[in-house]
């Protein structure tokens, strides 16, 4: 039972940091209609920058600063100079170009910071557990994720829904040459919808990065995830991608608990335990099939 | 410009001509390259049907890559340990025999292609693009945490498979093999283009709604392109695992998928002989770049991105002009 408890809570933390992936990948295919493969570079630009900045002055909070604004800034110069060449493009050739920036991310930073992992210190006033009512104890850091990633979920949805940026943006994804044509400056609005999805994918990729090891290639298993939570979701759909996402987490998460249990009921225990987490590993993805064949166009999609 | 068919006959010659040149000259990493270039080639043609005529872009064709190469892996590792596949509910044993490999990889292929194709097919667009993409790593994770084959350290296969007639251990031999299966699949490309299959493909791509008002089905056209192709491809991973002697996860990852794709883009899109360029460049950059800076991907990044931005046409464009076959 406090295992159950503690894996959801883990699912939860798991799901909310893909949340702030999948909804940077969300906002951009729904307002521009661009699929970007190197979304995942900017979480680990993200990380990285964070890690450099903690390692030269120690704070953290400085570290997560300078994470929100090298990938806003890396996604603003990449869009002004690659991505807005895309739009018009079919998305194959949104694919490679994209395809194209990674390794050009990925090799550039292996140049500066080489091969080897990072490591980003999580804070001493967030380290060690903390206890939960019934007596769980769990890491502060990790309940500390789950409550950023929850401010930041409410935070942009504040944003959509009560700002004139966010009228703008629900305007751009519905029809672009009518909010073009009423003297909204779309090419600048683009720009800062996609600088906006990269200070959150680099956000999200150094609150992980304190977790995991900060390294070359850390972005793209998480971005092929996001897209699995998009999927579900619905793509340009940012209530999809939350509710996708948490489904996603505590998915992989809870698979990874029952799954081997389950096949122990009939297998001997080693043999469960791998037949198990080898399936625990496909279930996300099993998930995504299962709610492909039930509705195309993902839960909140408009359509396919 | 030169038309595209000379040139065709052109890049199938070089294709021999430096292999050929190297065993005389007593340069077998020369024709592994060679044979590299053909096999990665042949995995280009597999996505070519797909992507080139059928307008399917996978980004998950390293799972056909990766079956093949373990169809092959598995076969060989129970033959060299003599264990059996299974007894139940029939004998099944491992075998060295490529012919045999070949089969399995291809028919393997063939049915994950259909399974894949049955729930991937139902989308189009940008789904489309990721769910291939998020069933590859679907494979990938399976193949890292199942610990039967290898798991993450792969499978080792001391000796290269044999060919009845044929020394598959002669470099030069296992690349006629390799070219061999390259040119029957460039022939197969070149006889659908032009089938009443192919065209019905070519013209579902280009607007669905007429080929269904005319009778056909084009969710039953791209099925029927993709699970071609995926065979293809598993051929191509099968060979690939005979090239290395050694199959592990890595053939699923889901750059490779990407790289399949470039050698299209490279050599041209909707051309039939781009994967063969593109391989062909691909390979050569890897080999010289690489040898003068450990971040030659750096380059090929920058490659790609102006193939993309500025020379749409691919390497076969800008010899052969603009003009594509088939629109």
């Amino acid at each position: 039972m406090l295992l159950l408890i503690e894996q959801v809570l883990n699912g939860l933390q798991y799901g909310v940091m893909l949340f702030l992936m999948a909804a940077g990948l969300t906002l951009v295919f729904g307002v521009m209609g661009l699929i970007n493969l190197a979304h995942g570079s900017l979480y680990m630009v993200g990380a990285f920058a964070a890690a450099a900045v903690a390692g030269a002055t120690g704070s953290f909070l400085l570290a997560l600063a300078a994470a929100l604004a090298a990938a806003a800034a890396a996604g603003a110069i990449v869009e002004l100079t690659v991505i807005r060449r895309l739009y018009d493009r079919d998305h194959l050739d949104q694919v490679l170009a994209t395809f194209a920036l990674i390794l050009i991310f990925s090799e550039g930073t292996r140049y500066f910071f080489g091969s080897f992992p990072l490591y980003l210190d999580i804070p001493a006033y967030l380290s060690g557990p903390v206890t939960l009512p019934g007596g769980i104890l769990y890491p502060t850091y990790r309940l500390a994720l789950i409550g950023v990633g929850l401010l930041v979920s409410l935070g942009l949805y504040l944003l959509i829904a009560r700002t004139r940026l966010g009228v703008r943006i629900r305007a751009g994804a519905q029809d672009r040459e009518m909010i073009a044509a009423l003297g909204v400056d779309i090419s600048k609005l683009y720009t800062l919808v996609f600088a906006l999805g990269a200070a959150l994918a680099g956000l999200a990729g150094a609150l992980v990065g304190a977790i995991q090891s900060v390294q070359v290639g850390m972005g793209e298993p998480v971005l092929i995830v996001a897209f699995v939570v998009i999927v579900i979701g619905g793509i340009g759909s940012v209530k999809g991608a939350f509710v996708g996402a948490l489904m996603v987490g505590l998915t992989d998460r809870l698979g990874g608990l029952f799954l081997p249990a389950i096949f122990r009921l009939f297998m001997d225990g080693s043999a469960a335990q791998a037949t198990g987490s080898a399936l625990a590993s496909m279930l996300i993805y099993i998930l995504m099939a299962g709610v492909l064949i039930w509705r195309p166009q993902g839960l909140y999609g408009a359509r396919a | 410009m030169i038309p595209e068919r000379w040139l065709n006959g052109a890049i199938l010659l070089g294709m021999l001509a430096v292999p050929l040149w190297a065993w005389a000259d007593g340069a077998p990493f020369t024709i592994t390259l060679a044979t590299k270039v053909a096999i990665l080639a042949l995995a280009g043609v597999g996505l070519n049907i797909a992507l080139g005529l059928g307008g399917l872009v996978s980004l998950g064709h390293a799972v056909f890559f990766g079956l093949g190469g373990y169809a092959m892996g598995i076969l060989a590792s129970h033959a060299q340990s003599f264990v059996p596949l299974a007894e139940t509910p029939f004998l099944i044993e491992g075998t060295k025999s490529m012919p045999v490999i070949w089969l399995v990889a291809v028919v393997v292929s063939a049915l994950a292609a259909l399974m894949i194709g049955l729930l991937c097919l139902r989308t189009s667009g940008v789904y489309f693009i990721m769910i291939t993409l998020a069933f590859g790593q679907m494979f990938y994770y399976f193949a890292i945490s199942w610990p039967r084959y290898g798991g993450e350290d792969g499978l080792s296969i001391y000796v290269r498979n044999s060919f009845p007639g044929l020394n598959t251990l002669d470099p030069i031999q296992f690349f006629g093999i390799c070219f061999a299966a390259l040119a029957a699949a460039l022939w197969l490309h070149g006889r659908l283009i032009a089938s009443p299959f192919g065209l019905a493909l070519n013209a579902a791509r280009q607007s669905p709604a007429r080929v269904e008002t005319i009778g056909l089905s084009p969710f039953r056209l791209r099925l029927t392109a993709f699970v071609i192709s995926g065979a293809i491809t598993g051929l191509a991973g099968a060979l690939f695992a005979d090239l290395n002697r050694f199959v592990s996860p890595t053939m699923f990852s889901w750059q490779l998928s990407g790289e399949i794709i470039i050698f299209i883009i490279l050599g041209g899109i909707g051309r039939l002989y781009g994967p063969v360029v593109g391989a062909a460049l691909f390979v050569t950059l890897e080999h010289v770049l690489g040898g003068f800076s450990e971040f030659w991907q750096v380059y090929l990044g920058a490659l790609l991105l102006a193939v993309v931005l500025v020379a749409r046409g691919g390497l076969i464009g800008l010899v052969a002009g603009r003009e594509r076959p088939h629109e």
